[in-house]
């Protein structure tokens, strides 16, 4: 069903994993390359600046994990799609492992720009915060219920609630006037020089198709563990 | 080495780590997996040979 109405994701779950990792493998060498040895220096952060090209990717990636995950716990609501539980735990998975990224890669940048590890008077921060332990609290959920038809219903409907952080965390920076957190995308396009800007696409790329790598590394392994668990009870 | 360097590098290798770590635990998963497969194969000659 969801391959019908994305063709695009249906011709990537086409391509064989080894492929796609190669893939990634190349996208991330070519975007650390550009981050250094093409992307300008920036005029006022300097160096510094580089680590804009990671974390922001990485939080984006993060966002895309979780609404990944909640249009799969839709699919599971709706159609009770086989697998559809079982996709939307890995995404937010990925999602949760990038999260943890983005908050390390964040605060790294803020002592160097800021000269603090962290603020509570940045709305993006703190949304983002939430938004992350949000989903930490969906594993606690999960694995406190016995596996099943209901586990898997209550996990649907609470990572659909939590997908609504997720325009709260982008706006809050441009509805609030936070003056901490700088806002690079605004109504008038990116605030990049051109070079800045596609060095940042292909990061972000690269982020992408680690994360969709590791969700299908995943999911086959969670796959061939439940596979296995049958075969067992079987010859038991 | 300036400090911008230092935190540049520490963004970056975070990063790496953080999929190391990820790749580590996978190939642990895979372990237990492969000893799985091998218990079951076992249990299968078992049955066979009863």
């Amino acid at each position: 069903m969801i391959s019908g109405r994305f063709p695009v994701v249906a011709r990537l779950r086409q391509i064989p994993l080894s492929a796609f990792a190669w893939v990634t493998v190349a996208l991330l060498g070519t975007a650390v390359a550009l981050v250094f040895f093409y992307a300008p220096l920036d005029a006022d952060q300097g160096l510094s600046q580089k680590i804009f090209y990671i974390h922001v990717p990485i939080a984006l990636t993060a966002y895309a994990c979780f609404v990944w995950g909640a249009w799969k716990a839709l699919t599971h609501l709706r159609t009770r799609a086989s697998g559809a539980d079982l996709e939307s735990y890995a995404a937010i998975h990925q999602g949760v492992i990038f999260g943890v990224l983005t908050l390390v890669t964040g605060s790294i940048w803020a002592r160097s720009s800021w000269g603090i590890w962290w603020t509570w008077s940045s709305n993006q921060l703190v949304t983002f915060l939430i938004l992350f332990l949000f989903y930490s609290a969906y594993f606690m959920l999960r694995y406190s219920i016995d596996p099943g038809a209901a586990r898997a219903n209550m996990c649907a409907v609470y990572a659909l609630f939590g997908v609504v952080l997720i325009p709260v965390s982008w706006l809050s920076i441009r509805l609030a006037n936070d003056f901490i957190h700088p806002t690079v995308f605004n109504q008038n396009g990116p605030q990049m020089s051109g070079s800045m800007f596609f060095t940042f696409c292909v990061c972000w790329l690269g982020l992408l198709a680690l994360a969709a790598t590791m969700y299908r590394v995943e999911l086959v392994g969670k796959r061939l563990d439940a596979r296995l668990r049958e075969l067992r009870e079987l010859l038991a | 080495m300036t400090s911008g360097e230092k935190y540049v590098a520490a963004a970056y290798l975070v990063v790496f780590v953080g999929v190391l770590a990820w790749v580590a635990i996978i190939a642990a998963k895979l372990a237990r997996l492969s000893r799985e497969v091998e218990e079951l194969v076992e249990l299968a000659r078992r049955r066979r040979s009863e």
